[in-house]
């Protein structure tokens, strides 16, 4: 790696730090970044890495600290004052309109234009030079960005970074969409990059690969900078992992009791598969037991999950609720099998904002409160009301909209309409993204309150620890397989860690 | 769409700042939001009103001018009740107009008078009625199962149904010969038309169909947020079919109407009649959007343009300064449910 002048970086944050209502995002990261080097950003789901690039790119606004460029301090109001101080950021989700040209996906914004017309032949020149500058010159700058591979895209998104003449390129999880061969041609060009003094921030979950092409490590952690410009040569895997996973807040875990080992399974899952997802997933849960799913995002947890309950429709397998088999493909059929889902996306897959708190209980089981299809409101709401005491949901109206309330009460919102419902299987998508700290237990206790009132709970979660603490057995799920089963007591958070990276550099 | 939730989208202080549900605050908060969020529309009715005695006096405020402002009202309002669900629902529906012509068209024709004159004048509603909900379930196959966007497969059902209203009539005028038919429904019930009845019927209907049922609340679950109704085990493919299928319903009750008021069947009946009824839910206050409906809101937005239409005419206004005050009416209407959506999303 060339380094073109190691003593001085070219960027330095100081103290960043970032509040979210109920949350500290960001709270006090350092990172320095010097011309020339790939920088490698590393730090487990929630450590604040997409945060900082936010801020990096503008796109946010830090609450304190502070951004020098060049020994110089600088405010990134907004993405394209960042782009003018030379950071440009390629998303995880590229930013490219599939409808355009290439040529005109990297002057989108900043067209070569004379009098409102647009200089087409010097773009694609231009253009043309980019990317031969990225060993890319096949790519031709007339091509429709549509028709491009996740590779070429990302090509164009480097051309596009490079053409705003970026001095640091930020990059998101570059490798996620590639395959083997793309990824080593991308990091031929970012070794290039790095070579021509453009200093790269690479973040990526897969150790093997920042062992390859990183120069220098930043490890967050609960947002906070817990290592900072370590040298990839020197610092070992097992060092990175303990940085990574080192903990400063314990949560409180609920005791999981013994659960009798003659109670036959409440739901089977057997050889359940959805093409190009995830395959061959098998498992049982029995009452009052808690079985968790890890794994990254995008290993197929969330989908397994949905498959399950029939939201999507399995490409083989088959889901049994009390020995009895289910339809795939059919939501109503499983709600009717006592089967109930806790998406991941609250608010865009769970609630309906805009109404009552009660309607939003009742929402899988308003029809039971109808009398030849008129509604009998007054049934209604007591039986919500119900659930609101028993799952001490606060503030305790049931006629406020959900919308007013804060992530762990919709959490709760959506547990009592599984309630009403009396669902024996609960299957959880991060039970506790967006609930603070202090809710997280309460959300613990209830799900172990569930299982132990005899359900069968699922869940998933980015938080290996919180599988394994809330957890009877694990699942570690990697790129679609189940990598490895059993109980959560005799697995510990490094060895899932490597198994999920171990299962993602295949 | 219950009073309550829609008191409390537009009027976040009377509800949400009140922890305690004494059952007074309740009554208060129904009683209260219902009148309040429709208060707009009845202080724009009530100063239409007051334009309309004021400048044409006895003329607009005699009972028989306000029977015609009601008559006119009835076949728009009818289709306008379909439409609430439609949009409410976070769909569209642009054929209704022309299945009011296919229908009017459908129910006089040779055949279908000849039978009702051999048997009974019902055949007549029923061939209009039934010819209305086969359209309507047509565009709810299309867009539920055939995923194509209801904006599209409406304007195709449009085309349609108004070409073959014109290849059935031939393009031509088909006067309603069968007497009983007529006598029924041109007739007064206790000094009011039938016609002005059936769309109060409709509108009471619907009223407790939105918000007293079981298929309203899928309906404003649907429209609201179509995955989380799906993630709770409703059938949202088949529920929006069937909401494609009662605007097929409303627009073939609309087209027997229109036979009642015309005592003739023809392919340009209903002309334009979707935008009017789009319009008077709009300014009604049910959201585009979707997920929140008012079947109180689309009647006053009814009347409000069909008084419209009668003041201007009582004036000898022309038709384009009306359509102007239409449009204005309409963004006015827009703007300010924009200002109520973002302070409710704004509460705390």
């Amino acid at each position: 790696m060339v380094i073109a002048d190691p003593a001085r970086p070219f960027l330095q944050m100081r103290g960043i730090v970032k509040l979210f209502p109920g949350a500290r995002a960001l709270d006090g990261v350092d990172l320095d970044i010097r011309p020339g080097e790939v920088h490698c950003l590393l730090g487990q789901n929630g450590a604040g890495k997409s945060t900082l690039i936010k801020v990096l790119s503008g796109a946010h606004q830090p609450d304190a600290g502070e951004i020098l460029i060049d020994g110089e301090r600088v405010t990134l109001s907004h993405p394209v004052a960042a782009l003018r101080h030379g950071v440009a950021t390629m998303y995880q989700e590229l930013d490219v309109v599939d409808g355009l040209t290439v040529a005109e996906n990297i002057y989108l914004g900043h067209e070569l234009a004379t009098a409102g017309f647009s200089q087409r032949r010097i773009s694609r020149q231009h253009t043309h030079k980019l990317l031969s500058r990225l060993g890319h010159g096949d790519i031709s700058p007339h091509q429709e960005v549509g028709r491009l591979s996740a590779a070429g895209k990302q090509v164009v998104s480097m051309a596009r970074a490079l053409s705003h003449d970026a001095r640091v390129i930020v990059m998101d999880e570059p490798s996620a969409v590639l395959d083997s061969e793309e990824v080593a041609n991308l990091f031929r060009v970012v070794r290039e990059l790095a070579a021509a003094g453009v200093a790269v921030v690479y973040i990526s979950h897969r150790l093997e690969e920042i062992r390859q092409i990183g120069d220098r490590i930043t490890v967050l952690k609960d947002g906070r900078t817990v290592a900072s410009g370590l040298s990839v040569a020197d610092t070992s895997t097992s060092e990175l992992i303990r940085l990574m996973t080192g903990r400063t807040v314990e949560h409180v875990f609920p005791a999981r009791p013994a659960i009798p080992a003659d109670r036959r399974p409440l739901l089977r899952v057997e050889g359940l598969a959805l093409r190009g997802v995830f395959s061959d997933v098998s498992f049982e849960v029995r009452p009052g037991e808690v079985v968790g799913l890890a794994g990254l995002v995008g290993s197929g947890r969330s989908e397994i999950l949905e498959t399950i309950f029939g939201a999507r429709r399995a490409t083989a397998g088959r889901v049994e609720v009390d020995e009895v088999q289910l339809r795939s493909g059919s939501v109503p059929t499983a709600v009717r099998a006592g089967i109930g889902l806790c998406p991941e996306e609250r608010k865009s897959q769970g609630l309906l904002l805009d109404e009552p708190i009660y309607r939003n209980i009742t929402l899988s089981t308003f029809s039971r409160f109808a009398h030849a299809a008129l509604l009998d409101e007054r049934t209604e709401r007591a039986a919500a009301s119900t659930q609101i005491t028993a799952l001490d949901l606060r503030p305790a109206d049931p006629d406020r909209p959900a919308r007013t309330l804060s992530g762990g009460n919709q959490q709760k919102v959506l547990l009592a309409r599984w309630l009403v419902h009396g669902c024996r299987v609960l299957l959880l998508d991060e039970p506790t993204r967006g609930v603070d700290v202090g809710a997280r237990s309460e959300i613990y206790a209830l799900i172990r309150e569930l299982s132990a009132a005899g359900a069968a709970v699922v869940v998933v979660s980015s938080e290996i620890d919180e599988v394994l603490g809330l957890s009877d057995r694990v699942l570690v799920v990697s790129e679609g397989r189940i990598v490895h089963s059993g109980p959560a007591a005799e697995i510990d958070e490094h060895r899932v860690l490597d198994l999920v990276m171990e299962g993602s550099a295949a | 769409m219950s009073e309550q939730s829609v008191a409390q989208g537009i009027a976040p202080g009377q509800s949400t700042q009140q922890p305690a549900a004494t059952t007074a605050s309740r009554f208060h908060r129904v009683f209260g939001g219902s009148v309040g969020r429709n208060l707009g529309l009845v202080i724009a009715f009530i100063a239409l009103c007051v334009v309309g005695f004021v400048t044409a006096g006895d003329r607009f405020a005699s009972v028989d001018n306000v029977m015609t402002i009601l008559r006119l009202a009835a076949v728009i309002g009818v289709l306008s009740v379909g439409m609430t669900f439609v949009i409410t629902a976070g769909g569209i529906d642009l054929s209704i107009g022309a299945v009011v012509g296919l229908s009017s068209v459908w129910a006089t024709t040779l055949a279908t008078q000849t039978m009702a004159q051999n048997t009974h004048w019902i055949v007549m509603v029923g061939v209009g009625v039934a010819v209305g909900t086969a359209c309507g379930l047509v565009n709810g196959v299309l867009v539920a199962y055939g995923k194509v966007v209801a904006f599209i497969a409406t304007l195709a059902m449009m085309a349609g149904a108004r070409g073959l209203a014109e290849m059935i009539s031939n393009r031509q005028t088909q006067i309603v010969k069968v007497q009983g038919f007529l006598d029924f429904f041109r007739a007064d019930l206790l000094g009011v038309p039938v016609l002005v009845w059936m769309f109060l019927v409709v509108a009471v209907a619907g009223w407790v169909l939105l918000n007293r049922t079981t298929f309203g609340r899928r309906t404003v679950a649907v429209g609201g947020n179509p995955e989380a109704a799906r993630l709770a085990g409703i059938n949202v493919r088949r529920h929006v079919m069937y909401l494609y299928g009662l605007a097929g319903l409303t627009a073939g009750i609309g087209g027997v109407m229109m036979l009642a008021r015309t005592t003739a069947g023809t392919s340009t009946h209903g002309q334009l009649y979707e935008l009017d009824a789009i319009a008077a839910v709009v300014v009604g206050g049910t959201l585009l959007v979707g997920g929140r409906g008012t079947i109180v809101g689309t009647v006053f937005g009814v009347l409000i343009f069909s008084t419209l239409t009668n003041v201007f005419t009582q004036n000898n206004l022309s038709t384009s300064a009306q359509a102007v005050a239409k449009g204005v009416i309409i963004v006015v209407a827009v703007l300010l449910q924009q200002q109520f959506a973002s302070r409710s999303r704004g509460a705390p």
